[in-house]
C-alpha cells in the first residue's frame, strides 16, 4: 500500500517507553510533567544542551518542532517539543523551568539550529534569557520595545517608540581593501519580491551575496494573545484563517481543531472528517497555485501569464470553497467536533462542479509544465540554485514542501494520521534535487495528489446514507478543559507542520496558546541557501520557500 | 458595414480604409459615440482643472503594495476575472515614485507604520489612499493587539475605506471606482497632522520612556511614538 513507509526501522526509530527515556537521561531529570501528547521531563536550566543532545544522538529525536515559553505565577518555563522525522508520533517534551526574578536558561541552539529564532521569540515575547545563545535580540517587536507582552503584568497601554533607522553596512570596516567591494542592500519591507512585508538585510560583495539576514515582525499581529483572549468554543476559530492567509484557511483551522479536540476529548463524526479532508485539500490546491504564480513572477517578470493562469485556477477552487463555506478566503468553517454546516444543496450540483474542476485540473497542470517547468530560462534560474541539503533542512526544523524538496520523507497526513487521510489512496511526494526547482515540482505534484484525495472524498460523500450525515458531535456549550492539561498537536498545513500548543487552566480560555508556524522555521534556512549566491538566486530561493508573513510573524 | 453582421468585414476594403482614416483622422473606426455627441465640431470647451481631474481619475497607477490577508484579494482584483484595469486603474507600480494611489491592504503594526509612512511620503502629489479591510479602519479583528495600530488613519490620510474582512474583489473595485469619481470631481481627503507622525528623536517630549531610550537611539534618528492608551 502506498501509505506504508519504504524504509525499515533502525535504532533511532525504535520507540522507547517513558521509563526507558528517563533511564537514558539519568540524573538530568529532576521531575516529570507529562503532556497529553508526550512524556515531559523537567530538567535544570543549565543542562539543556546536554539533555537535548542526548535525546538527539542516542534516542533519535532529531526534530525540534517547537520551543514554547510561558510565565507562571511562580516561574518561567521553556518547553522543547521534540519529535522524530522518521516517526512523528514519537514525541517527548523537555520542560525547563527558570527563576522568576532571574529567568535565565541555557540555549538549545548548539544542538538544534532551529532553536535560534524560537528562543529569540521566547525572549521577545516572554522575557526568558538564553545563555550561550549566539544572538539574543528581539525578533518580532521593534528593538526599542519596552516590556515583554506575553508575560504576566504587562501593561499594553504603555507608550512605545519604534524607530526608522538608517542601516549601516556592518561589514564595511572589515572589507576595506582594494579588491573587495561590499555594499549593504535593503530588500523590503515594501518590495514586490518579498511576498509581503519581509525585510532582508543583504550584504553584497560585487554581485555576490555574502550575508543575508531576514528581519521579520512587520506583521506581528499578536495572534497568540488574541487566541488567549478568546473562548475555546467559538472565539478562536476565526483567527487561524488569518495565519496562513493564502486560502489555506481550512488547513489552519484544522490545526486548532485537532489540538482543542484532543485536549477536551471531543469526537468528530466520520462524515465531518470526510468533509474536512475534502475542504482542506481544496485549500492546499489554492495555496500551491499561488505559490506557483508568485514564484514564476519572482524568477522572471515575463511569467505574468503564469500568474494569470494560476489565479484563474484559484478562482475556480475559491468558487467551490465559497459554495462549501460561504466565504472566499476566511472560511471559519470548522467547529470543534465537526463542521458548521453540511454540503450546499443541491448536493449533486456541488459534486458535479467539483468533478468538473478535478477534470480540468490535469490539463491546467500540463499547461504549467509547458509554461514553467519545461521552460529553459526557468530551469537555468532554478536548477541547482538555492541548495538545501536534507540534514541542514532537518537541523532547521524545515517541513512541508521545503523538506520534501530536499528528499526528507515527512508528511504528517501519513505519519501522524488524522482526519480521513489514512483511509484514502494517495502518495507523499518527495524530490531529491534539494534546489528551487525541486521545491516547485513537489508543490505541483502535490496538487495532483490533492485532486486524487478530493475525488475519493466526493465519491464517499455522494454515497453517504442520508440518515448518517452527522456534521457535528455534541459539544458542551462552554468548554473547560482540565486545569493544567497541556497538549501539542500538529497537522500538515500547506507550508508544512503547523502545530498548536495549548495549556488549559480550568477556565474557558487557554492560559497559553502557542503557534508553531512552518514558515517561521522554513524562513530560517534562507541564509543557508542564499549565502554565496547571486541576488537573483536569493529572490528565487525566497520564492521557493513560499512563506506567508502572516504566519511567520503571527 | 451592415448592422446585422457587425463583425464581418470586407477584407478588400480594410487596408485602404484604415490607411485613409489614419491620414485624415476621420474614419468610422475612430468615431466614438462621444465624438458623435459633440457633433461636427472637433473642439470642446471646459475648465482646465476639470479636464485635468477627469484625466487623473481615468488613469490611475496603483502602488504594488501587499501587507496582509487583504492583499490576496487585492491580487485577485488585479488579475483575471475581476481585472481592475477595465476601469482604468489596474496597473500596479512597484515604485512609490510612479504611483498615485496606494491601496493599504492589511493590518498595520508598530514596526511597519513608520515604513508605510515613508512609502506614502515618497509618492508624488497628488496622491490618494484606499484603505482596504477592517484592519485599516480600526485594527479589525486584531484591534486588541498590543502591537497593532488601530487603523491606518492614525498614520496617513485615507480617501476611501472599503470595509470587510477581507472585502470581496467586487467591493474593492467599487471602492476604487468611487475614488476615481471623487478624483474626477477634484475631491481628496485633507492632509492633516496625524496622531502618529515620523519625528526626530530629539524632538520628542522628554518623558520617562524617552529618557530610558536616549542611549539606544541617536538624536536625529526618525521615530514614531505610539500612545496606545489614547488610541480609539
Ligand atoms: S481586514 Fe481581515 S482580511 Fe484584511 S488584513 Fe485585516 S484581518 Fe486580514
Amino acid at each position: 500500500m502506498s501509505l506504508e513507509r519504504p524504509d525499515t526501522p533502525d535504532d533511532a526509530t525504535i520507540e522507547r517507553t517513558p521509563d526507558e527515556l528517563a533511564e537514558l537521561l539519568g540524573d538530568l531529570v529532576v521531575g516529570r510533567d507529562d503532556h497529553r501528547n508526550a512524556p515531559g521531563f523537567v530538567i535544570r536550566p543549565d543542562t539543556v544542551q546536554q539533555t537535548l543532545s542526548r535525546l538527539k544522538e542516542e534516542a533519535g529525536y532529531d526534530h525540534l518542532s517547537l520551543v514554547t515559553a510561558q510565565e507562571y505565577e511562580n516561574r518561567y518555563e521553556s518547553i522543547y517539543h521534540l519529535k522524530k522525522f522518521d516517526d512523528p508520533t514519537q514525541e517527548v517534551s523537555v520542560v525547563v523551568p527558570a527563576d522568576t526574578d532571574d529567568p535565565v536558561s541555557e540555549s538549545g541552539e548548539p544542538v538544534f539550529r532551529t532553536a535560534d529564532w524560537h528562543e529569540r521569540e521566547a525572549y521577545d515575547l516572554i522575557g526568558i534569557e538564553y545563555d550561550d545563545h549566539p544572538d539574543l535580540r528581539r525578533i518580532l517587536l521593534p528593538e526599542t520595545w519596552q516590556g515583554h507582552p506575553l508575560s504576566i503584568g504587562y501593561d499594553k497601554d504603555r507608550p512605545q517608540i519604534a524607530t526608522l533607522p538608517e542601516h549601516a553596512n556592518p561589514l564595511e570596516d572589515h572589507h576595506r581593501d582594494a579588491e573587495s567591494d561590499t555594499m549593504f542592500l535593503n530588500i523590503g519591507p515594501h518590495h514586490p519580491a518579498t511576498h509581503g512585508v519581509l525585510h532582508l538585510k543583504t550584504i553584497l560583495d560585487g554581485e555576490q551575496v555574502i550575508d543575508v539576514e531576514p528581519d521579520i515582525g512587520y506583521l506581528h499581529r499578536c495572534e497568540e494573545q488574541m487566541a488567549q483572549n478568546g473562548t475555546y468554543r467559538h472565539q478562536i476559530m476565526p483567527y487561524p484563517d488569518r495565519w496562513d492567509y493564502i486560502s489555506a484557511g481550512l488547513l489552519n483551522e484544522w490545526a486548532y481543531a485537532r489540538a482543542a479536540e484532543d485536549l477536551a476529548e471531543i469526537e468528530v463524526p466520520e462524515y465531518a472528517q470526510v468533509i474536512r479532508t475534502m475542504g482542506a485539500e481544496m485549500c492546499r490546491i489554492a495555496a500551491h497555485m499561488l505559490a506557483l504564480a508568485t514564484f514564476a513572477l519572482d524568477v522572471n517578470g515575463d511569467f505574468t501569464a503564469t500568474f494569470m493562469y494560476a489565479i484563474n485556477d484559484r478562482e475556480r477552487v475559491q468558487n467551490l470553497l465559497e459554495d462549501l463555506t460561504g466565504q472566499r478566503l476566511m472560511f471559519n468553517y470548522f467547529r470543534l467536533g465537526g463542521v458548521v454546516w453540511d454540503l450546499p444543496e443541491p448536493r449533486e450540483e456541488f459534486f458535479s462542479k467539483t468533478r468538473d474542476f478535478l477534470d480540468q485540473l490535469p490539463g491546467s497542470v500540463e499547461e504549467y509544465h509547458n509554461l514553467v517547468t519545461s521552460n529553459e530560462i526557468f530551469q537555468m534560474r532554478t536548477i541547482d540554485t538555492g541548495i538545501l541539503p536534507p540534514d541542514v533542512a532537518k537541523n532547521y526544523g524545515a517541513t512541508g514542501p521545503v523538506a520534501r524538496g530536499s528528499g526528507v520523507d515527512y508528511d504528517l497526513r501519513r505519519d501522524d494520521p488524522y482526519g480521513y487521510y489514512d483511509e484514502l489512496d494517495w502518495d507523499v511526494v518527495t524530490e531529491d534535487g534539494c534546489d528551487n526547482y525541486s521545491r516547485l515540482l513537489v508543490r505541483m505534484r502535490e496538487v495532483e495528489e490533492s485532486a486524487k484525495i478530493i475525488g475519493q472524498c466526493v465519491d464517499l460523500l455522494e454515497d453517504w446514507p442520508e440518515d448518517e450525515r452527522n456534521i457535528q458531535s455534541n459539544v458542551p456549550r462552554t468548554l473547560r478543559p482540565d486545569d493544567d492539561a497541556e497538549i501539542y498537536r500538529a497537522v500538515e498545513a500547506a507550508k508544512g507542520e503547523l502545530g498548536i500548543y495549548i495549556r488549559a487552566d480550568g477556565t474557558d480560555k487557554p492560559a497559553r496558546f502557542k503557534i508553531r508556524s512552518p514558515c517561521f522555521s522554513n524562513l530560517q534556512t534562507l541564509p543557508e541557501m542564499a549565502n554565496g549566491e547571486y541576488i537573483p538566486d536569493v529572490i528565487a530561493a525566497l520564492g521557493s520557500l513560499d512563506i506567508v508573513l502572516g504566519e511567520v510573524d503571527r | 458595414m451592415s448592422s446585422d453582421q457587425p463583425f464581418i468585414t470586407d477584407e478588400s476594403r480594410v487596408v485602404t480604409e484604415t490607411r485613409d482614416s489614419r491620414m485624415t483622422g476621420q474614419g468610422d473606426r475612430f468615431n466614438s459615440r462621444l465624438r458623435e455627441a459633440f457633433g461636427s465640431s472637433p473642439f470642446i470647451l471646459t475648465k482646465f482643472d476639470k479636464f485635468l481631474n477627469w484625466c487623473r481619475g481615468s488613469s490611475m497607477f496603483m502602488l504594488q503594495f501587499g501587507i496582509a490577508c487583504c492583499s490576496i484579494e487585492m491580487m485577485h482584483t488585479y488579475a483575471v476575472k475581476h481585472d481592475l484595469d477595465r476601469f482604468g486603474s489596474g496597473v500596479p507600480r512597484a515604485s512609490p515614485r510612479q504611483a498615485d494611489v496606494m491601496i493599504v491592504p492589511g493590518t498595520i503594526v508598530s514596526k511597519f507604520a513608520p515604513r508605510m509612512k515613508r512609502v506614502y511620503d515618497q509618492m508624488p502629489e497628488p496622491k490618494f489612499v484606499v484603505g482596504m479591510g477592517s484592519c485599516t479602519i480600526s485594527g479589525g479583528p486584531f484591534q486588541e493587539g498590543y502591537n497593532v495600530i488601530k487603523g491606518a488613519e492614525e498614520v496617513i490620510p485615507i480617501d476611501i475605506h472599503v470595509p470587510g474582512c477581507p472585502p470581496r474583489p467586487e467591493a474593492l473595485v467599487y471602492g476604487v471606482v468611487k475614488l476615481q469619481e471623487r478624483v474626477a470631481n477634484g475631491e481628496a481627503a485633507p492632509v492633516t497632522v496625524k496622531p502618529y507622525e515620523l519625528e526626530e528623536f530629539s524632538d520628542l517630549e522628554k518623558d520617562e520612556l524617552v529618557e530610558k531610550l536616549t542611549d539606544q537611539i541617536d538624536e536625529d534618528e526618525l521615530v514614531m511614538r505610539y500612545n496606545f492608551a489614547d488610541s480609539p
